[in-house]
């Protein structure tokens, strides 16, 4: 048992009776969603891909709000605390250059090919090594994954509403597991945009009051520079600034420097994220057609630039407006273990995770605080629908049916799908239970997951674009751009000096650390499998037609006006993105 | 946008809307009748009030416009 088990929970916020009826007809609305769609997943086509029939708007914000977990809200708030406005590139250059990437140049690809995965696309690219190599590791770490954020969720939910966490895990795990395998991936997709819509009502006055009471952007500065250097902090104005304190490791609070964000976060981690990871590929890839395939991602990424606003700006509100309300005096937030320990709580001590509820806590009274509580658990269920139903599809399609039973009917298919969704909760939940038991555990699996992503976009953005990779290079430069990341992982686990290697900096934090880990073991996997291509076989020209650039026709999008076309939206979404960092400069 | 059902996607959001923003701004009414002990910071801005009424227009329209009625003449 840990001491987060222990301790007699304080509650932050007390529910009234308005609140909990929006949170009932919430749980109430989604089973009805999952009931009302269950006739319509009866083949392989819908239950995991929608019947591929969902328009631009629908599939775009399914794509968002997939990755709108509730410990994306609460913990990159917490972060903003933390880190001040540098948590902004998270959702800006290290999402958005890659959304748009992925919809002009990677969709064509996906779309045309009309795989039903990413180690789909693998296996018609490279071959089944690839693709077992990357099913079963997606697999295995979606679901742990997935346990991991419900335990933090229940957590969260423990320490402001005062809920046992044993309700938290199991009300909101079935309620998923149920609407997912009735409706499949409509139902899922279906419940995400409702989710979506939830997240913003909900979160949305927080900003709006809390700059209302600081007096505007301008007023907030001044505080938070105020605040900070009443505290001592060093660099305090590092804190409202997004690239000027770049220059230096020491400089900023985040301990990281621009190579580390413009390469290792922006050209390779999120590339890597939004591009490959099938848990936000799935909801583009049950577009209709494909301008409506390509315009998904670049709503999405219009959406993504504006989450700053609900997640950034509370934690910087947190920061420069916080008091404890008691002494008056300023409430400094301090890490979930020490916060969450006996003494910790005996304290009153809150959480940097906690600053969102708290900012919820003094603007939304009654009706409200439901709604926004209401936010929060839809942020949760929505993360965690999509990565049961990209388990599901991704065991179904690239485990069970290429490996364990080849010949599989599309009815057998399906049913595999529904007991995997069940099966994916079961050991989401069994998870959550095992990190209750050894918190140690989340560290590990929250790295092993970053393993993987940077040398599978190596891996994919290699085949895509160089027809010349070989099955063997694509199989090879996946292993060995993985192994290389945890090899980096133990070497500085093993010996904290060698930062200054693989960071290029003693005084790099941990976020340097992940950023430049990702770029070297990307690098490693492309020059792998350049390398191994040049000494191996490749696939013939008509293998790859459909598959590579250079080999594949790309369909016009039609005769349609400029503002149908997604360059045209791809276009402004980037103006909008570089005024942004100008303006937060 | 129906994706299969008779049911579009954008009435469930309006309906989700609809009775969240009327109870939102029923209780902020409430409250304006009877002001609470307890009061959140900014109450005077009666928050309840405009945003569970703008919650309430926006599911009022979302409903109406994608309604079954109107979407099977349409």
């Amino acid at each position: 048992m840990t001491a987060t088990l222990l301790i007699v929970p304080l509650q932050l916020v007390h529910l009234s009776v308005v609140d909990l009826v929006i949170i009932i007809l919430y749980f109430a609305l989604v089973l009805a969603i999952g009931l009302y769609l269950k006739d319509q997943a009866n083949t392989g086509e819908d239950f995991f891909m929608a019947g591929r029939e969902m328009t631009a708007w629908v599939a775009g914000l399914a794509f968002l709000s997939a990755n709108l977990g509730s410990l994306e809200l609460m913990g990159w708030a917490g972060n903003a605390y933390k880190y001040g406005i540098l948590a902004a590139h998270w959702y800006w250059v290290g999402a958005i250059p890659a959304m748009l990437f992925l919809a002009l140049v990677m969709m064509p690809f996906y779309h045309i090919c009309k795989t039903h995965s990413v180690p789909g696309y693998l296996k018609l690219r490279y071959g089944q090594g690839s693709q077992a190599l990357s099913s079963i590791s997606f697999a295995l770490m979606t679901v742990l994954m997935s346990g991991i954020n419900m335990y933090a969720m229940a957590v969260v939910m423990r320490v402001v509403l005062g809920w046992d966490i044993h309700f938290s895990i199991w009300v909101s795990s079935i309620t998923v597991a149920v609407y997912v395998a009735l409706g499949g991936l409509r139902s899922a997709i279906f419940n995400e945009v409702l989710q979506f819509f939830l997240i913003w009502a909900g979160a949305l006055l927080i900003p709006i009051l809390g700059l209302i009471e600081a007096g505007g952007w301008n007023g907030l500065q001044a505080k938070i520079l105020q605040n900070l250097t009443e505290q001592h902090v060093a660099n305090p104005g590092a804190y409202t600034h997004l690239w000027s304190t770049l220059g230096n490791f020491a400089d900023n609070p985040m301990g990281i420097n621009w190579v580390g964000i413009v390469f290792g976060l922006g050209a390779v981690i999120s590339m890597g994220y939004w591009t490959t990871d099938f848990l936000v590929i799935q909801r583009v890839l049950s577009a209709k057609d494909l301008r409506s395939a390509e315009l998904a991602p670049i709503i999405g990424a219009a959406f993504k630039m504006l989450v700053p606003f609900i997640v950034i700006l509370p934690g910087l509100l947190g920061l420069a407006l916080l008091r404890d309300p008691h002494t008056g005096n300023l409430m400094r937030l301090v890490p979930g273990d020490l916060a969450w320990s006996e003494a910790g709580r005996a304290q009153g001590l809150h959480s940097y995770d906690e600053v969102l509820p708290l900012m919820l806590a003094r603007y939304c009274g009654p009706g409200l605080l439901g709604l926004g509580i209401t936010a929060l658990i839809a942020g949760f269920m929505s993360g965690m629908a999509g990565n049961v139903s990209a388990f599901a599809t991704v065991w179904t399609y690239d485990i069970y049916g290429a490996l364990i039973n080849k010949n599989a009917s599309d009815d057998s298919k399906v049913r595999m799908g529904r007991w995997c969704t069940l099966l994916g909760v079961a050991v989401s939940i069994g998870t959550a239970y095992l990190v209750m038991h050894a918190q140690s555990i989340m560290d590990y699996v929250q790295a092993l997951f970053s393993f993987f992503i940077a040398p599978l976009f190596g891996t994919v953005i290699l085949g895509m674009l160089w027809k010349r990779a070989t099955p063997a290079a694509g199989f090879w430069g996946l292993l060995t751009g993985t192994l290389s990341s945890i090899g980096m992982y133990i070497w500085v686990k093993v010996d904290p000096g060698a930062v200054r290697y693989v960071a290029l900096s003693s005084q790099a934090q941990d976020q340097a650390q992940n950023m430049f880990r990702a770029l070297w073991c990307w690098l490693i996997c492309l020059l792998v499998t350049v390398v191994v291509s040049m000494v191996t076989r490749p696939k013939s020209d008509q293998e790859l037609s459909g598959l590579v650039y250079g080999l594949t026709p790309v369909p016009s999008v039609g005769k349609v006006s400029l503002v149908h076309r997604p360059v045209f939206w791809a276009t402004v979404v980037t103006i909008v993105f570089v005024i942004l960092q100008i303006i937060f400069w | 946008m129906k994706t299969g059902g008779s049911l579009s996607i954008w009435f469930f959001v309006g309906l989700s809307l609809l009775v969240n923003g009327a109870l939102i701004f029923g209780r902020g009414i409430w409250e304006l009748i009877t002001p609470p002990e307890h009061r959140v910071v900014l109450y005077e801005l009666h928050a309840n009030v405009w945003w569970g009424g703008l919650l309430l227009i926006v599911g009022i329209v979302y409903c109406w416009y994608f309604s079954p009625a109107r979407e099977s003449k349409v």
